[in-house]
Order: structure tokens, then C-alpha cells, then sequence
């Protein structure tokens, strides 16, 4: 029988446990429950500084082949007469941060980029045998052992997130980090990003600093006329950005 | 007249028993080769919801580091780089974590390092602290002159 | 990662996702389709005249259905899991149900309408062959040897039944094709309600020239004179279709070119430059408007036979080619340029490996070693003339 005084004693040892269980490589966290989270995530263009710290870490941590990216930072320049085109380079996809730029004047910035973990997505739409689906907390994931390597869903991302693995011959893209998320930890970018240009969010989480940040700053998607359902919010999105 | 006509179309009686034959082998096939937790949640292999989530971590999170490296922790907070985790410049450190002893990171060089955040470029945010490298400091390497865990120096040189 | 890239495109987007191999496929599936609209025009629409082809394009429709997967598996990444598609298809995925409708198709319209129509001959060639021909036709008998004059009328009227249903099979099967680019709202190159029908015409228009280039090819080897009504006939019949498809590729054009949405610019640029060869040169004017000036022609003017046959046989092959071409430009096009709409990749196309020139080419010449099989197994042309005095077929006797 548990008693209060039971209790208070195996508090601490839980807490303790917590700890160890979120440092170093620890087991699947318990109590995670999959119904009680919606993640996106928040990506402040004030904030971003091209260092490419994120497209670093995520390959790091997902083992993402060279050339192929889960994520990706583009460098963008708006000159002064021509808003809706502008100049935009991705060297590496930022992997290496980027060089000094060339243009002149006119208006200059970062965009990162990641799969939006769309509620509607069009790739899970297309997907001939259900190999990348829709999980119960909102992450689109792709089941490596079941994708044929169609690349149906490589046609169907409006936002070029995804790629066919060279090796592997299945289509892979950004997985927001699922196996650190069910453990309590950040997704390898958010952790790596020296600014908090990237954050993530738990939009299910009355706590998480994502909702007062709706309420009270402008909060853009990309391409929203495709009303895919995205998820990733960017912060103080220019209108040039495609 | 019904005997007959029934006669005349047996052929097509057997073609029905072939096809019938091919979709229950196909409805077989099914039974057999469906993965057992496909539909659990949706439209996919349930089991691939606890496979994905149970993949090893290469960052092992800055709170681990937090709970031994408390010295680090005292100088970074309030400092400039209070916000950026550690392992942002010293990699992936899952493995130390693990074995402490037995795994030690390198140390980054800041000649490299500081640059990729810090190198001045138009596309930067105009209040984030950015220099020319190359005029910056005359050849010296950033960590003769900041401390990367606090960086800012006072206004006669000194360390904050 | 060696692609040269002008302008921008999203990292992932540089190396082209669907190759040549994707091109072949909706060709051939076209072929497919077109061949069987031929041979239900005289079964359904008592346009007689075809009749001599009608055994022929069905035979046709069968070789080139057969090889109409094997782009698809040369393709996927992961060939052996080709079957999850028929064990867990995702219903919202037109890929998937294509599956089924080219199940579907082959099962319970194509085979089955081969099978009722050459009935008598394998029954009779399995008394009469030896050996494991005679095994071959036997199993094909299904052990049924009833050719009564009541047993080939049921035959006859479950065919018609067949060859009815097949027609809007045949249309499924393409305009589920022209589907799987037209609903993907991410490309605005594919993105259209257009495409089916613009798949389909094609199609029709692609299979109709085979069938006629075939049917041409065979009498010749076989030294048989060509029925000239029945070949200005099915002229005739790519001359409307052609007519009705280039329409509908001008009016998805000029539609485009009038609206000028955010895509305009970039995909105007890229028809401009990188596909200038295969869209404006080959697919227009060579495949498009070269043929039908040619079939106006023998439509207009008073030709003697020789005259036709030859522009049938011209006009006919650039068609073929106009079609191929039209294949290309919608499958490598919409991946050329990127989704920013800021930047073009190329296409750097292998020669050798799985998804390259070569595969390919071996998957388009296939069908008519296939076809060449079917016709020695089940031979179209034997009992035509018997058919007739039996008054088969919506009873032209």
C-alpha cells in the first residue's frame, strides 16, 4: 500500500530517475503520451543568423547524407524595386554558414527551412501504401521499412523537404526529431541554435510560450494559399519569401 | 431451353470459379503478409510510431551538461551566451555523457568556431554582434581576448 | 550533387525525383488505352471498317499492358515491397487505387474480352497443336470445349458487355495517370483538372497511331494487301482525335499564358530555354502540327492509295514521337524548375544503370516482341472472314 510517508520517499528517487533518464542516451521516456502533444514549431526571422548550426546538428544527429538536407537555411535579398523577386542562395544549404554577401543594399536576411509538419499534409495524401503518415501528436514521419521509394511524396511537398536517401532508396525527410521529442528533449536544431531563432512548440501545452507568442507577434506559414495545415510559424516572414 | 443455354455458357461458369480462386488466394496473401500493427493509429504500421521514438541521441541536451559542469553553468548565466547550449559549439557530447570518463570532447578552436556565428554579414540581424575577422584582432585567435562562456568585455578590455 | 543549378532551388529539389523511366510508363499505358478505344469503335459503334484491326489492337493493348509495370518496379527504390500496394493501398492516393484500376483492367476487361473473342481458335488449336502448345491452349480452355453456335453467341454478347465496360476502363486507366500529375497541387506544371483529359486524348491519339502503324508494318510482312477503307478509317479517326487533343493542349496554354499566375514567369522562361527542343520543336510543331497538316491533307485532297499510306505511315510515326515527346515534357518538365520558381535544374539523364536511356528503350521495343508472341499464339487474322459469315461482332456479314 502506498503510504504518504512511501511517497515522499520515492519522490526524490523518482526525480532522480527523471534526470538520468533525459541525460546521456536514456530509455524511452515513460508517461509519454503520444494524445496529449501537437508539435510545430516556431522559427523567429529576427533572430536567425545564417550560422547554419542547425543544419549541422540535424545531420549530426539523423545521420543525413551529404548533399541532402532535413533542414536547410537560404540567405535572401530584396532589393529596393523588385519585392516579389528576390535574390536567394543556399550554398550547401547554409551547412557551412554562408559566404560574405555580394549584394548590395536592399533588404537581406535568413530563412530556415524544415519539413512543416503539415496537418493536411499533400505527401501523407499521396502516399500509395501509408510508408509516411500523420502521427497522433501531429509529426509526419516516414516508416523506412515500409516506404517503397516511389517518391511520389518527393512530388508532393510544395516545400522541397523531402528527398529519396541514396542508399537507403527511401524517402526521407525531417522527423522534428521524434526519438528526442518523446523524451523530453528539443529537436536537435532548437538545441543547437545559439539565437532561439528556432524553438520548438507543443501547441497542446497550455504552458508553452508558443501561445502567448500567436497572441501577441505577427506569425506567418509559407505558402498558406496551398492550405496545407503547416506548422512550422514563421516570425516576421517577409513577403518575398517563397 | 434453360438447360441448354446453361450448357452453352459453362465456359464462363469455370471463368468465374478461376477468379474467384485468384482473389481468395489474394485475400490469403493479405492475411498473411499485412503487418500485424498497420491501422493501430492510422493508416500505417503502428509499430513505427515506438521505433521511430526509440532511436539512440547523438546531443545529449545542455541539462545534462548542466548537472555536472555547474562551474561552466555559474559563468555563463547572465553572460552573453546564456542562451547557447553546449553542445552548439562542442558537438555531439551524448556519448561523453554516457561515459564521462572514458569519452572526452575535444576542445573546439575558436578560430573556426567563433566565426560561424560571428562573422560580419549584411544578411545578419543588424543588433547581433558581428565583426570582420580578418581586422578584428590583428591575427590574435578570439580566446586570447574573450572567454567563450561569457565573451563580452568591458569597455577597457577586461572580461565581464 | 554536380547538377549545375541557374538561379535558386531548394537544396532537395536539384536532383530530379521521377526519371526517363516515369516517362515511359504513362506512354505506354496510353498505348494501352488508345489501342483498346480503336478496336471498341467497330465492337461498340458498329464502325465496321476498322474490323481487321480489331483483333490486332486488342493484342496490341495486351503486349504493352504487360510492360507497362516494369518501368514502375525498375524505379522503385524498393521493388521487392511492390506489393504493399495491393495489401495496404492508402485510398486517398491515386497511385494506389491505380493499381487496382490496372488490375482491374487487365483482369476483367482485356484479357477476358481476348479470351471470349479468340475462344473458338484455342479450343480448336488445343485439339490440334501438339505438345506444350497443346498443354498451353488446353489450360487457356479453362477444360471447356463448347464452340456450339449458342455457347460463341454468349460469348459474343458477354463481350459486347465487356468491350462497353472496357471503354470507360480504357479511360480510367489513362485518366487516372493524367490524375496522378494533375492533382498535385505542389507543381503548378501539373496541377490541372485538364490533365486526365489531356492524357486521355493523347492516348487515344498515340494508340490509334500505333495500331494503324502495326497493322501497316504486318500486312506488309505478311505480304498481304492492306484494306484501304479500313486504314483510311482509323486515319480518319486520328485526324478527329488529334484535332480535339491539340485543342485542349492550346486552350491549357493559352489559358496559362492569359491568367499569368506566380508561375507564369518561371514556367514561360523554362519552355523558353530548356524544354525549347521538346515542347515547341518535337511535341508541337514535328509531333503535332506536321501530322495533322499531313492528315487534313489526305482528308481534303483526292490521293491515290500510295500517296496515303505514306503519309499515314509519316504522319503516324511523328505522332508516336509527338507523344512521347508530350510524355516528357510533362514528366522531366515539371521537375526542372523549382517550386521557389526562382531557379532551373537540368536533367542529367544515365545511360546504362536501372532508371537510364537504355532500360528504356528495351521497355518500348518489349511490347512488340511480346506482340510478336501473341500473334504467333493466338493469330488475329485467321478467322475474320469466318467471323463475317457467321455474323459476328453486331452482325456486319
Amino acid at each position: 500500500m502506498i503510504t504518504r510517508r512511501k511517497l515522499l520517499m520515492l519522490l526524490p528517487a523518482a526525480a532522480l530517475a527523471w534526470e538520468y533518464v533525459l541525460a546521456g542516451t536514456p530509455e524511452s521516456a515513460p508517461g509519454y503520451n503520444r494524445n496529449q502533444h501537437w508539435w510545430g514549431m516556431l522559427l523567429d526571422i529576427d533572430k536567425c543568423i545564417g550560422c547554419g548550426s542547425c543544419v549541422r546538428a540535424c545531420a549530426n544527429e539523423n545521420d543525413v547524407p551529404e548533399g541532402y538536407f532535413r533542414t536547410w537555411v537560404e540567405r535572401y535579398h530584396v532589393s529596393d524595386w523588385r519585392q516579389e523577386v528576390p535574390q536567394v542562395d543556399s550554398p550547401n544549404g547554409g551547412k557551412n554558414g554562408f559566404p560574405p554577401s555580394e549584394a548590395q543594399g536592399g533588404k537581406n536576411f535568413f530563412v530556415p527551412k524544415m519539413c512543416n509538419h503539415c496537418v493536411d499534409s499533400p505527401c501523407t495524401q499521396v502516399c500509395p501504401v501509408g510508408a509516411t503518415f500523420h502521427t497522433p501528436d501531429s509529426v509526419v514521419l516516414v516508416d523506412d521499412t515500409y516506404c517503397l521509394g516511389c517518391r511520389y511524396c518527393i512530388q508532393a511537398c510544395p516545400y522541397g523537404c523531402r528527398f529519396l536517401h541514396p542508399i537507403r532508396r527511401t524517402a526521407q525527410k525531417c522527423t522534428l526529431c521524434y526519438h528526442r521529442i518523446t523524451r523530453g528533449l528539443t529537436t536537435a536544431c532548437c538545441e543547437n541554435c545559439p539565437t532561439g531563432a528556432r524553438q520548438l512548440a507543443d501547441l497542446k501545452n497550455p504552458n508553452d510560450p508558443i501561445h502567448e507568442f500567436l497572441k501577441t507577434h505577427s506569425v506567418q506559414v509559407l505558402k498558406p494559399h496551398l492550405a496545407t495545415g503547416a506548422k512550422a510559424f514563421y516570425h516576421d516572414l517577409d513577403g518575398s519569401v517563397r | 431451353m434453360q438447360v441448354s443455354k446453361f450448357k452453352d455458357a459453362g465456359h464462363l461458369v469455370r471463368l468465374a470459379i478461376a477468379f474467384a480462386v485468384v482473389f481468395l488466394v489474394f485475400l490469403l496473401i493479405r492475411a498473411h503478409f499485412i503487418p500485424k500493427s498497420f491501422g493501430q493509429y492510422g493508416h500505417y504500421r503502428g509499430d513505427a510510431l515506438a521505433e521511430l521514438s526509440s532511436k539512440p541521441v547523438s546531443y545529449a541536451g545542455h541539462q545534462a551538461c548542466e548537472d555536472c559542469h555547474g562551474n561552466v553553468v555559474s559563468m555563463k548565466t547572465g553572460g552573453k551566451h546564456t542562451g547557447v547550449n553546449c553542445e552548439a559549439c562542442h558537438g555531439t557530447l551524448a556519448k561523453h555523457v554516457d561515459n564521462p570518463a572514458l569519452v572526452t570532447p575535444q576542445l573546439p578552436d575558436t578560430a573556426l568556431l567563433c566565426p560561424s556565428c560571428h562573422e560580419a554579414n549584411i544578411a545578419k540581424p543588424k543588433n547581433f554582434p558581428q565583426v570582420m575577422s580578418a581586422r578584428h584582432s590583428g591575427g590574435a585567435v578570439c580566446k586570447s581576448c574573450h572567454q567563450p562562456h561569457s565573451p563580452l568585455l568591458q569597455p577597457g578590455g577586461e572580461q565581464s | 550533387m554536380m547538377v549545375p543549378v541557374d538561379g535558386f532551388m531548394y537544396p532537395n529539389e536539384v536532383e530530379l525525383a521521377w526519371s526517363v523511366l516515369i516517362v515511359v510508363y504513362p506512354y505506354v499505358t496510353g498505348l494501352v488505352a488508345g489501342a483498346f478505344i480503336l478496336a471498341s469503335l467497330e465492337r461498340i459503334f458498329h464502325v465496321t471498317a476498322v474490323k481487321p484491326t480489331y483483333r490486332l489492337a486488342l493484342l496490341t493493348a495486351l503486349a504493352f499492358l504487360l510492360v507497362a509495370p516494369m518501368p514502375l518496379q525498375l524505379h522503385l527504390g524498393h521493388p521487392e515491397r511492390a506489393l504493399e500496394m495491393y495489401l495496404t493501398p492508402n485510398r486517398g492516393s491515386a497511385m494506389a487505387m491505380f493499381g487496382f484500376v490496372y488490375v482491374w483492367y487487365l483482369m476483367a476487361v482485356l484479357l477476358l474480352e481476348i479470351w471470349l473473342d479468340f475462344r473458338r481458335e484455342i479450343v480448336l488449336l488445343s485439339q490440334s497443336t501438339t505438345g506444350w502448345k497443346r498443354l498451353f491452349y488446353r489450360a487457356l480452355t479453362l477444360g471447356s470445349s463448347n464452340i456450339s453456335e449458342g455457347a460463341l453467341r454468349v460469348d459474343d454478347k458477354v463481350g459486347w458487355v465487356i468491350t462497353l465496360i472496357g471503354i470507360p476502363s480504357a479511360f480510367l486507366l489513362h485518366g487516372y495517370v493524367g490524375f496522378i500529375f494533375g492533382s498535385v497541387k505542389a507543381n503548378p506544371w501539373w496541377s490541372t483538372p485538364l490533365m486526365p483529359v489531356v492524357f486521355i486524348f493523347s492516348a487515344m491519339v498515340s494508340g490509334i497511331a500505333l495500331v494503324m502503324l502495326v497493322y501497316m508494318a504486318m500486312m506488309k510482312i505478311r505480304r498481304q494487301p492492306i484494306d484501304m477503307p479500313c486504314l483510311d478509317t482509323i486515319a480518319r479517326y486520328l485526324f478527329y482525335t488529334f484535332t480535339i487533343d491539340f485543342s485542349l493542349e492550346m486552350l491549357d496554354l493559352i489559358h496559362r499564358m492569359y491568367e499569368a499566375d506566380e508561375s507564369f514567369q518561371s514556367l514561360d522562361f523554362m519552355v523558353h530555354t530548356r524544354l525549347w527542343t521538346s515542347q515547341v520543336l518535337i511535341q508541337i510543331i514535328l509531333g503535332t502540327a506536321v501530322p495533322l497538316a499531313l492528315l487534313a491533307l489526305t482528308q481534303v485532297a483526292r490521293l491515290g492509295t500510295a500517296w496515303r499510306r505514306l503519309l499515314y505511315g509519316v504522319a503516324g510515326t511523328l505522332t508516336l514521337i509527338g507523344i512521347f515527346a508530350m510524355r516528357w515534357n510533362v514528366v522531366i518538365g515539371g521537375q526542372l524548375f523549382s517550386k521557389s520558381f526562382l531557379g532551373y535544374t537540368s536533367y542529367k539523364m544515365a545511360f546504362a544503370t536501372r532508371e537510364g536511356l537504355l532500360p528504356s528503350v528495351g521497355l518500348m521495343i518489349l511490347p512488340f516482341f511480346i506482340l510478336w508472341g501473341l500473334v504467333k499464339l493466338l493469330p488475329p487474322w485467321t478467322s475474320v472472314s469466318d467471323r463475317t459469315l457467321e455474323g459476328q461482332h453486331g452482325g456486319a456479314s
